[in-house]
């Protein structure tokens, strides 16, 4: 196939979408970081210089892409998978710690965070494995194998510590259900963290009666005709109460108190006014002043390098994962909404195209990649503007951040290579 | 169907986050953003607070350095607390009490822990402050009086409370404020408007350069100088004559309506109101509820104005046609009332407007006011017309001088008397006393001194006033520049006036006189009633003296009430004779006189009331 119906059959909406995300997140990481005017945008002593390199790095990166066969990524699929678990291992001996966690490789010129790479290789082995003839899902042999692929990373995230990363793993079960895992699994994970949500929040007496509640409704509301089977429901219900029951234990000895604090932040838990003083100034911080930055930038937005508490420095880490509360100050609802928008477009267009696609592999690989990306952007925004706990993963295309930029960019434009290559292919 | 799902989990979070973005950016958005942002710190530059000179350019008021101890809640770290308190000098109480404020107050804006250190104080702490985060010391400047009079005139400045800051955005915890007199009145002429800076602040704190370059930055405005009409030396005077007396005194110069002096008795100190110890002062001052010392008598006191008033009365019949100098009334030591006999102290005989005046003939005004009605066919008219008069003079409603205070006092017409005796249930004898000034008519000092001016100017008057100059010129407000006549001809007042001026050459005042000076003035004796126990008693009859000089081209028109001071003649109209010469000759020839009036007080009388003990009233010996 010619480079010439490559580049026309080529998705230009996301690569729109795509450039966008970048420009805009290039654009407030500048006005994050700087400190001196007079310097130039290309000066590599800044931040923003070096991720002006970055996102020339990745540009070349489509360009390796765009040049090399499709086949490529599913052959090899299994090789990078073994190099990212390998570059995990490493970690634990030659690993560079930033940020207290140990998930760094130091290059000289650049750090090298192996996990985003990791993502990549995880996806495309996940989409690899399933779309092997030989692979069926709905037997427990191949499921295990299947959690096999996304637990082992895990394993080796956690300890780092990186908690984000190791969540991110988890986003490709999403993949597993669309590809026939039961339901049932995601159905039992949801009631497990809505059990512990509940119980940390109202407390095991309440969860009890709102289960009394929900079941007596159920019951009244049911088709006259639905048989439930007595037996499983009651050891339901009881498992219920026992998961609710052991939460305190989880939380207050399995836990540790950050986690705690974070848990603690998130749901209100501390009420005493004196108490809550104290947990902005402190483990709340950075939510409570990334949440004051976006409030005070209002419908209009202060402007363009206006904003004050970004100026001031106001939120820590503002230009890697806060960087979406200056775009809430500088460019206020108008910005915010903007990018919620784009985001949106963005996934919506990727789903679309997955499902395009007539081979099983590129689709699984689409989606493996937007649930890798759609979990980003959901924890860190929903982080960031104070819905869910504080996780450190970055805003993909956004965030300041080589690594991240470099495989988001190369995961994006791998499966707009499948995409253009899925005529030739039928 | 699983696609579906998944795009609309999309939409779902991108609701869901537009909905918290909503509420964070719209909803909890507060538009007072410059005042609420943390990155944004105010530095105030305070401009010094205008000075006050007297009518000749003597300064009264100019300020002294004063050092306040600041906090910023937000800002502080721990400390200890023993230690720091120790330093400051107040108790772990105190300092708890004013942090948890401070606190409420704002946790962003600097509040004032420890008002207005002393300089040594100041000295001591400076070093020292930088130990501790968060606190800092605040320079301000605090008034500084050059008399130790004119508490009333010139009013007081404090920090501003609460309400205040709820009520007007410009002002910020620790600045201060105009309280009372031309402090308050004057505020924003005397404060100027502070500048302000705003700084860009990082989040350690630190200053990293003006925000938006300065655009926000105002400059500081100075506050202005402001002459006022009072004459010092006079004021000063006056004060101390009121030694031991209670009652008020307003000299005007006619010509301009300017207050020369505005003195009420007892007083104070200004210099109390200032610094460490002023609470403490204050509360002393404000709740000794029998002297009143911060009742401002001369601006709020309504006695009933006595004899002063029969000229009023002469003044209306004759404008109303009812009398000529020459009409004659009987005066058989007093007059009757039906069959009810009113006493007079003239001496009796047949009395016209001259000898009425001069003598105070009680009888000569009780048959002017019958003329005054009986010339109308209703007593209802009749009280309209002199009602209509009386006001032209400034009586009856508040006279719209430029102090923050007064009162109107009373002139009474038909709806007061149908209101208390019914409609048309009552007749000119019901109301005779408002003859000889008695009765419900009631005046304030001032409204005396003004009725004396129109008086002395054959007809007209300007609102007194005590602004004579802002910031250097001299243009005040119209209303203080503009004639307000009085409903009665000029050619009335030459037969009243001359009575006045016999008043002073032999009539009731015949014991003033002055070397040199020509005045023209009117006595009374205003018989005054309490409740001791709910019984009415009668007390020592207020002494009152109203007079202008020299009697043509009149330079000072003045009313002095002393309470219970008996007749007009002994404390009010020495006090007037006084006063006059002191402004006219600057020296005083009646030294005796002098040192009596500054001698001689009346806590005596003050204390009749309160002793169980029963009393006699106007004694003879004094």
């Amino acid at each position: 196939m010619s480079g010439k119906s490559t580049l026309r059959r080529l998705d230009w909406l996301t690569v729109f979408l795509y450039l966008a995300l970048v420009f805009f997140g290039w654009i407030n990481i500048y006005s994050t970081t700087l400190v001196d005017e007079s310097l130039s945008i290309f000066d590599l002593s800044t931040l923003y210089g070096k991720q002006l390199i970055f996102i020339g790095l990745s540009f070349l990166v489509i360009l390796g892409v765009m040049s090399l066969e499709s086949s490529f990524f599913e052959r090899f699929a299994s090789v990078f998978y073994i190099i990212s678990i390998l570059l995990l291992i490493g970690l634990f001996m030659f690993g560079k710690t930033i940020g207290g966690a140990k998930s760094w490789y130091d290059l000289g010129f650049f750090n090298l965070q192996p996990s985003e790479f990791g993502k990549l290789a995880a996806a495309l082995a996940m989409a690899t494995y399933l779309s092997d003839i030989q692979t069926d899902i709905k037997k427990g042999k191949h499921q295990l194998f299947a959690i096999l692929i996304i637990v082992i990373p895990v394993l080796l995230v956690l300890p780092q510590p990186d908690p984000g990363s190791a969540l991110i793993y988890f986003s490709l079960f999403f993949v597993l259900f669309r590809e026939g895992l039961p339901l049932k699994y995601l159905g039992f994970s949801i009631i497990l963290i809505v059990l512990f949500v509940a119980t940390l929040m109202f407390g095991v007496v309440w969860v009890g009666i709102g289960l009394g509640i929900l079941t007596s409704l159920f019951f009244l509301f049911k088709k006259p005709g639905l048989k439930i089977p007595r037996i499983p429901l009651i050891i339901f219900l009881v498992s219920c109460m026992a998961i609710s029951l052991s939460v305190n234990f989880v939380f207050n000895n399995v836990f540790e108190q950050r986690h705690r604090d974070r848990f603690g932040l998130w749901l209100g838990l501390e009420k005493d006014p004196v108490k809550l003083e104290q947990i902005k100034k402190t483990i709340g911080y950075n939510t409570y002043q990334a949440e004051k930055a976006i409030e005070s930038g209002g419908f209009w937005g202060k402007g363009f390098l206006e904003g004050t508490r970004t100026k001031g420095d106001f939120v820590p880490e503002q230009h890697t994962d806060y960087i979406f509360s200056s775009v809430g100050e500088e460019w206020g609802f108008i910005g915010t909404v903007l990018i919620i928008v784009l985001f949106s477009l963005f996934f919506l267009r990727l789903i679309h195209l997955a499902e395009r696609q007539k081979r099983d592999f590129s689709r699984m690989f689409g989606y493996g990649i937007i649930s890798i990306l759609l979990i980003h952007y959901f924890v860190n925004i929903g982080m960031v503007i104070g819905l869910l706990p504080t996780i450190g993963i970055p805003l993909p295309f956004f965030s300041y951040g080589g690594s991240g930029l470099i495989f988001f960019t190369a995961m994006l434009f791998i499966f707009l290579k499948f995409d253009t290559a899925r005529l030739k292919e039928l | 169907m699983k696609k579906l799902l998944l795009s609309s989990i999309i939409v779902i979070i991108g609701i869901t986050f537009i909905g918290r973005l909503s509420y964070l950016q719209l909803f909890s958005f507060s538009p007072n953003q410059l005042l609420e942002d943390p990155a944004i710190k105010e530095v105030y530059d305070y401009p010094e607070r205008g000075y006050i000179y007297d009518r000749n350019g003597l300064l009264l008021v100019g300020n002294q350095p004063a050092y306040d101890v600041m906090v910023i809640p937000r800002e502080t770290k721990p400390l200890d607390t023993v230690e720091f308190c120790g330093l400051l000098g107040i108790t772990k109480k105190q300092f708890l009490k004013k942090m948890e404020s401070a606190q409420v107050y704002s946790t962003r804006l600097p509040s004032v822990l420890v008002p207005q250190l002393s300089k040594e104080d100041y000295a001591r702490l400076q070093e020292k402050m930088r130990k501790y985060t968060g606190f800092y010391i605040q320079k301000r400047s605090l008034r500084d009086y050059l008399t130790n009079s004119a508490a009333n005139v010139l009013g007081y400045i404090s920090e501003v409370n609460e309400a205040d800051l709820r009520k007007n955005l410009y002002y910020r915890a620790g600045e201060l404020k105009g309280r009372t007199g031309i402090e308050k009145q004057y505020e924003e002429v005397l404060r100027g408007r502070k500048g302000v800076k705003f700084i860009q602040k990082d989040r350690f704190n630190r200053d990293i350069g003006p925000y938006k370059d300065g655009a926000l930055d105002t400059l500081p405005q100075l506050g202005s100088e402001l002459h006022i009409t009072i004459d010092k030396t006079l004021q000063e005077y006056g004060e101390k004559l009121m030694n031991g007396k209670r009652g008020g005194i307003v000299a005007i110069e006619p010509a301009s309506g300017e207050i020369l002096t505005m003195i009420s008795g007892p007083t104070y100190d200004p210099a109390l109101l200032v610094g460490r110890k002023r609470s403490k002062n204050y509360t002393k001052l404000h709740y000794d509820s029998i002297a009143k010392p911060t009742w401002d008598r001369s601006l709020l006191a309504q006695p009933s104005p006595g004899s002063p008033f029969k000229t009023l009365n002469a003044l209306v019949a004759l404008q109303e046609g009812v009398i000529d100098t020459e009409t004659k009334i009987r005066c058989y030591n007093g007059f009757f009332v039906g069959s009810d006999k009113k006493g007079c102290h003239c001496g009796g005989g047949n009395r016209d407007l001259n000898v009425g005046i001069y003598k105070s003939c009680n009888a000569y005004f009780a048959g002017v006011f019958r003329k005054i009605y009986g010339k109308f066919e209703t007593t209802d008219k009749g009280m309209d017309v002199w009602e209509k008069h009386m006001k032209s003079f400034g009586l009856g409603n508040y006279l719209g001088t430029d102090l923050p205070t007064g009162q109107p006092g009373r002139i009474p017409n038909r709806e007061y008397y149908d209101k208390q005796y019914g409609d048309n249930r009552w007749a000119p004898t019901f109301i005779i006393s408002n003859a000889i000034g008695q009765g419900e008519v009631a005046a304030t000092p001032i409204q005396l001194a003004n009725m004396t001016a129109a008086i002395a100017n054959r007809g007209y008057f300007y609102t007194p006033h005590i602004v004579k100059k802002i910031a250097g010129k001299s243009n005040i407000d119209a209303k203080y520049t503009e004639r307000r006549y009085t409903t009665i001809d000029k050619k009335h007042f030459d037969p009243v006036v001359d009575g006045m001026a016999d008043v002073y050459k032999k009539g009731t005042a015949r014991w003033i006189q002055v070397p040199n000076i020509e005045i023209a003035g009117k006595t009374g004796t205003v018989e005054n009633f309490t409740k001791i126990n709910g019984e009415r008693v009668q007390l020592t009859d207020h002494s009152v003296f109203v007079a202008f000089a020299p009697v043509n081209n009149p330079k000072i028109a003045i009313a002095v009430y002393i309470e219970h001071g008996y007749y007009g003649n002994r404390y009010a109209g020495h006090i007037a004779s006084l006063m006059i010469e002191k402004y006219l000759k600057g020296t005083i020839t009646r030294k005796d006189l002098e040192e009596r009036m500054l001698q001689k007080t009346l806590d005596h009388e003050y204390q009749k009331q309160y002793s169980t003990e029963p009393f006699k009233i106007n004694e003879y010996v004094w």
